[in-house]
This record gives structure tokens, C-alpha cells and sequence, in this order.
């Protein structure tokens, strides 16, 4: 009986190799999910990559939007954020903030929070029923610009909100109580202590809005995008060209489209959202590595 | 002797220190406002979607017909039908379809992140899954009209590939990194201690995953599963473009379906506002708030319940 006691066992080899085997089996599994995507991705940057120019960029559709750029529908997106933002950030900053530091954890407080689920959870056709219901016909908005935002906002506040949350509940508490302790009121305390701390999480969470707000379509198809406009918009009563609905146009409804222009919408369209995503997510690597407590 | 503290109490009234409680109080308020305004929202979405389809729902509906007549025929002059069964068996069949691909390949991704991946590949994993979550639903529907559609057709030789099988794939793909992501978050609630205790008593980790970790994460991974089937159910730009947009009830995962978002997508705008027509599609859209309303909920529940616990 010379054999070494620590040796491993028949038993332990097996449960290794069934280890290696288990690992291998949920590896391919995620390749599988993420590889499709992967070629499809490259699929798009090669076929709409060589039509990207700074003509494409900047300059209007032309010959029944068959040729030339994607200008107006660039500058109506960027028109349909920035209007959208204007109302969202502000109401889902304080829905946040009364969430975080006002409430107290009852019906009322559970209730905010599943109507914020609901509007996340809502489907975008909904909402632009909603958005014409109530905006372009009850309000008398018509369809355009403001109408369009309006609808955004309402669908991408939740966004905000949970980002906003997420940011304010990781400021201590501690900070709260030493504050209140020094006699300042609960906005004295919010304002100079919570908020200053919790800013970078809120920019990230409202970068992150502005990538959901860009790729949305059927909130705006009927209630402020159109088709195709000879102009551009010159107020918020205006209706606007936008660059996902101008996807689904170029994709689907005009006829004669060359086929590498829909290809470059999208890649346009995809690479904006990707690199805004990509600069929240880098944006709170960074927080995360500067936090001191 | 008075103390500072008796000074502050007994300031008069108009002092620095009303001026403060006053802005306290105003503040407050501005945030409550901010607090209710989602359920404002709600209610607003309900009266506004249920006031425009209201004349339909009280006066033309036929709620057995409404709801199981495969005739959707809004457009015929003189016997319109509205029956939404056959746009109920189309985006039944595409999001059944896509949680069949999505769920278990989400769920072994969730597991290999959260069981065996480890340091920066790791990382870069739920980066990528993050990032996949972000594509926008009508690039994805570009995506199935245009990619998709010539892979199915290459692959299972048939004329069209616009269909369930087309929508499903490109619904699956899109729903796939949501459930990921949040049965990933359920595995990690489960406490390192289960992991360690079944290790100690000898367990593989097949055993230790399989019969511990999973079981213990069960209901986080059946609110990630209804959160993804929510957005399935939900998506409209992406049906729309790759479900190939005919109303019948499939017989085969080849078949062009429609579903009930994309009929509103496609119909709402060239109806005329008030007719049966137009209260029809808001009909639709109602029953979709309701359906979303209660899988939202049993998610929240479900999820909340293990945040808990």
C-alpha cells in the first residue's frame, strides 16, 4: 500500500471532467446567443458602411428618397430628444428623488412604483395610441414635435427614475443623518449633500434614456414623425422627419430603394445607440472605480 | 437662561428659519407631484385609450365575436367583422416561438455569467448582453426583413421568409439579452453560503447548480422569463416588419401571421378618426394594456418577493 492518500479519487477525477463538460455545455450556449448577433452586426457595417459619407449625413433625401442623405430625419431625432428630455428628466429626477427620500415603504409608495413598471412595461403601440388620444386630438396639439416628445417622455421617464433611485439609495444614509443633525431642513440636505453625490448616476441614467428615446418608432408614427418632409421642422408645432421611423420607411414603403441605403440608416441608427450606451456604461465603470465609500 | 436651541423655537414668524421651512415644504410638494405623476400617466393612458375606443366597445363590439371570430375584416363595405382571434394566434405563435429559443439559451447564458465565467471575461460578457438589450426594435425589424429572411430562405428552401419562424428568431434575439440579464441578478441573490455548504458535503457542480443554485433562484428566474415574454408580447416595429403581415391562424412555422400591435401600427393611420375602424384598433389596445398590465404585475410580485426574502 504505497499509493499517495492525496491522490485524487476516481470520484474526484469524474466530477472534474463533468465540470469541464458542464462549463463547456453553458459556454456554447452564451456563444450561441451572442454569436448570431455578433455576424448580424458585422452583416449590417458591411453592406451600409460604404454608403456613409458626410453627403449622406447632411443632406436631404432626394428622387423620392432613393437617393442623397439622412439629414432632416438626424436633426428631427435630435429635435424629438432634446424636447422629450426637457420634460422627462425634470419630473423623473423629482419622482426619484420623492421615492428615495420622501416616502416611506407603504400601498401609496408601492402603488408609484407599479404604475412606473406599468409605463416601462406598457407596450410602445399603446403608448402611441395614448400619445393621440390625448395629446394630438384632447390636448389639440396636432400632430408634431411636441406631441411626439410628449408621448417619448411619458414612455422613457421610468428610465430616468430607476437610474435616478439606483444613484440617490447609494449615497450612505449616514451623510443624511450627520446633515439633519446639524439643523438643516430635508432640501437643504438633498440639495447640498445627496444630490451633488448622486449627479453622475443621474447623467448616466438620462444617457441612457437618450439612447431609448432614438430608437423608438411607434410612439411617433402617428402622433408628430412623418414620411418625408421637403423642409425642416422651425418649431415644436412642426412635424419632423425622424431617423427610425425614416428606417422603417426606407425599408419598407418606398419602392426603388437602393439596398444599401436602408443599410446605412441602420447602421447610422444602431451606432448611435450603441455609442451612447457604450459611454453610460464606461461613465459607470469609472464612478464605480472613484467612489471613496 | 435660554439655550439656542429656545431661540430657534421661539423665532417669530417671517424669520430664516420659516423662510427655509417653507421652501421644505415647497420642495416636497414639487417631488410628490413628481411621485404621482405616473400614476397620473396610467389613468391618463386608460381614459384616453378607453374614451377614443369607447363608442366601438359600447355601441358595435360583439365581445364573443371581438374575441373569437378569425374574421378581421375592418375594411369590407358592407359586412365589416372585427374578430381579433387570428391576431391573438399571431402574436401568441411569434412569442411562443421566440421564448422557446430565448429561454433556455437566456437562462444557460444567466448561468455560465453568474456560475462560471469569472474576472474580466466576465465582465465583458454582461457588458455585450447590456449592449444587446440597447438595439432599437426597428433595427431589428430591418434586420428580419432583410437578413433574417434570406437566411430562412436559404436554409429551409421556402419562397417567403417572412413569417413565425422569422419573427420568432428575430423576437427571441431581442428579448433573449433582457431575460438574461435579470435571471443573471436572480442567481446572484442566491447567497454564496448554499453554494458552499452543498460543496463541502461533496457535491459536483453540476449537483451544486442543478439542485441548489437553480431551485433557490427559481422564482427571480420566472419573473425574468415573464419580464421577457412582456416585451415579446409588446414589440410592435419588429413584428411588424418580420412577421410577413397576413391575418390568419398558422398552420405552420412558416406562415405569414399578423400580430395585434402591428395591426394597429399598420391600420391606425389610414383610418378615419371616430369610425368603427379606429375604435377597433383602440379596442386592440386595450386588451394589449390589460394582458401587459397583469404579466408586468406577476413579475413584479414574483421579483419583488425574492428581493425580500
Amino acid at each position: 500500500m504505497s499509493s499517495n492518500i492525496y491522490a485524487a479519487t476516481d470520484l474526484n477525477l469524474r466530477k472534474q471532467k463533468n465540470e469541464k463538460i458542464l462549463r463547456i455545455l453553458f459556454l456554447m450556449m452564451t456563444l450561441m446567443l451572442i454569436a448570431p448577433v455578433l455576424i448580424i452586426l458585422i452583416t449590417l457595417i458591411a453592406k451600409g458602411g460604404p454608403i456613409l459619407s458626410s453627403e449622406f449625413l447632411f443632406e436631404f433625401p432626394r428622387n423620392g428618397m432613393t437617393e442623397g442623405g439622412i439629414f432632416p430625419a438626424l436633426l428631427g431625432t435630435i429635435w424629438l430628444v432634446a424636447v422629450s428630455l426637457l420634460v422627462s428628466v425634470p419630473l423623473g429626477v423629482a419622482a426619484a428623488l420623492y421615492l428615495s427620500e420622501y416616502s416611506s415603504d407603504n400601498w401609496f409608495t408601492r402603488l408609484i412604483n407599479l404604475c412606473i413598471i406599468n409605463l416601462a412595461g406598457v407596450p410602445s403601440i399603446v403608448h402611441a395610441l395614448h400619445g393621440f388620444g390625448a395629446f394630438v386630438i384632447f390636448a389639440g396639439m396636432g400632430t408634431s414635435i411636441l406631441a411626439a416628445s410628449l408621448t417619448l417622455a411619458i414612455m422613457t421617464m421610468p428610465v430616468v427614475i430607476v437610474a435616478t433611485k439606483e444613484s440617490l439609495q447609494s449615497v450612505p444614509h449616514s451623510f443624511r443623518v450627520a446633515c439633519w443633525n446639524m439643523g438643516a431642513t430635508r432640501w437643504q440636505t438633498i440639495r447640498q449633500v445627496v444630490l451633488p453625490n448622486a449627479t453622475s448616476g443621474i447623467l448616466t441614467g438620462i444617457i441612457l434614456e437618450v439612447s431609448r428615446t432614438v430608437g423608438e418608432t411607434a410612439p411617433i408614427m402617428f402622433t408628430g414623425a412623418a414620411f418625408f418632409l421637403p423642409f425642416l421642422p422651425e418649431s415644436i408645432m412642426d412635424q419632423t422627419m425622424a431617423l427610425s421611423l425614416h428606417l422603417f420607411v426606407v425599408a419598407t414603403q418606398v419602392p426603388g430603394v437602393p439596398d444599401a441605403l436602408p443599410y446605412g440608416v441602420a447602421l447610422v441608427l444602431i451606432g448611435l445607440v450603441l455609442l451612447l450606451n457604450a459611454v453610460s456604461i464606461a461613465f459607470r465603470m469609472y464612478l464605480r472605480g472613484t467612489k471613496k465609500w | 437662561m435660554t439655550t439656542k436651541q429656545d431661540a430657534a423655537s421661539s423665532l417669530p414668524p417671517g424669520s430664516q428659519l420659516d423662510a427655509d421651512w417653507f421652501t421644505d415644504k415647497f420642495v416636497m410638494l414639487v417631488m410628490f407631484i413628481g411621485g404621482i405623476s405616473a400614476i397620473v400617466f396610467i389613468l391618463s393612458i386608460i381614459v384616453f385609450v378607453v374614451e377614443q375606443g369607447g363608442v366601438f366597445i359600447f355601441e358595435t363590439m360583439d365581445i364573443q365575436e371581438f374575441l373569437f371570430s378569425p374574421r378581421w375584416r375592418p375594411t369590407s363595405e358592407w359586412n365589416a367583422t372585427y374578430g381579433i382571434l387570428a391576431l391573438i394566434a399571431g402574436t401568441a405563435s411569434v412569442t411562443g416561438l421566440a421564448m422557446v429559443i430565448a429561454i433556455p439559451f437566456s437562462l444557460g447564458t444567466a448561468i455560465y455569467i453568474a456560475e462560471f465565467a469569472d474576472g474580466k471575461f466576465r465582465e465583458y460578457l454582461k457588458i455585450l448582453v447590456e449592449l444587446l438589450a440597447a438595439i432599437p426594435s426597428v433595427v431589428w425589424g430591418f434586420i428580419g426583413l432583410s437578413i433574417m429572411n434570406k437566411v430562412v430562405i436559404d436554409v429551409f428552401d421556402v419562397p417567403v421568409g417572412l413569417g413565425v419562424l422569422n419573427a420568432g428568431l428575430i423576437l427571441g434575439l431581442m428579448a433573449a439579452p433582457i431575460i438574461t440579464s435579470i435571471a443573471e441578478d436572480a442567481l446572484k441573490a442566491v447567497p454564496d453560503g448554499y453554494r458552499e455548504a452543498a460543496e463541502a458535503m461533496g457535491a459536483s457542480r453540476w449537483e451544486v447548480v442543478f439542485k441548489v443554485v437553480l431551485p433557490a433562484a427559481r422564482n427571480g428566474l420566472l419573473g425574468a422569463v415573464l419580464l421577457g415574454l412582456g416585451r415579446g408580447f409588446g414589440e410592435t416595429m419588429a413584428v411588424l416588419m418580420a412577421s410577413g403581415h397576413s391575418v390568419h391562424i398558422p398552420e405552420s412555422i412558416f406562415d405569414s401571421v399578423r400580430a395585434l400591435t402591428a395591426t394597429i401600427a399598420a391600420e391606425l393611420g389610414e383610418t378615419a378618426q371616430g369610425s368603427e375602424h379606429y375604435g377597433a384598433l383602440f379596442t386592440i389596445g386595450i386588451f394589449l394594456f390589460i394582458v401587459t398590465f397583469f404579466i408586468n404585475l406577476a413579475a413584479d410580485l414574483i421579483i419583488r418577493d425574492i428581493r425580500k426574502g
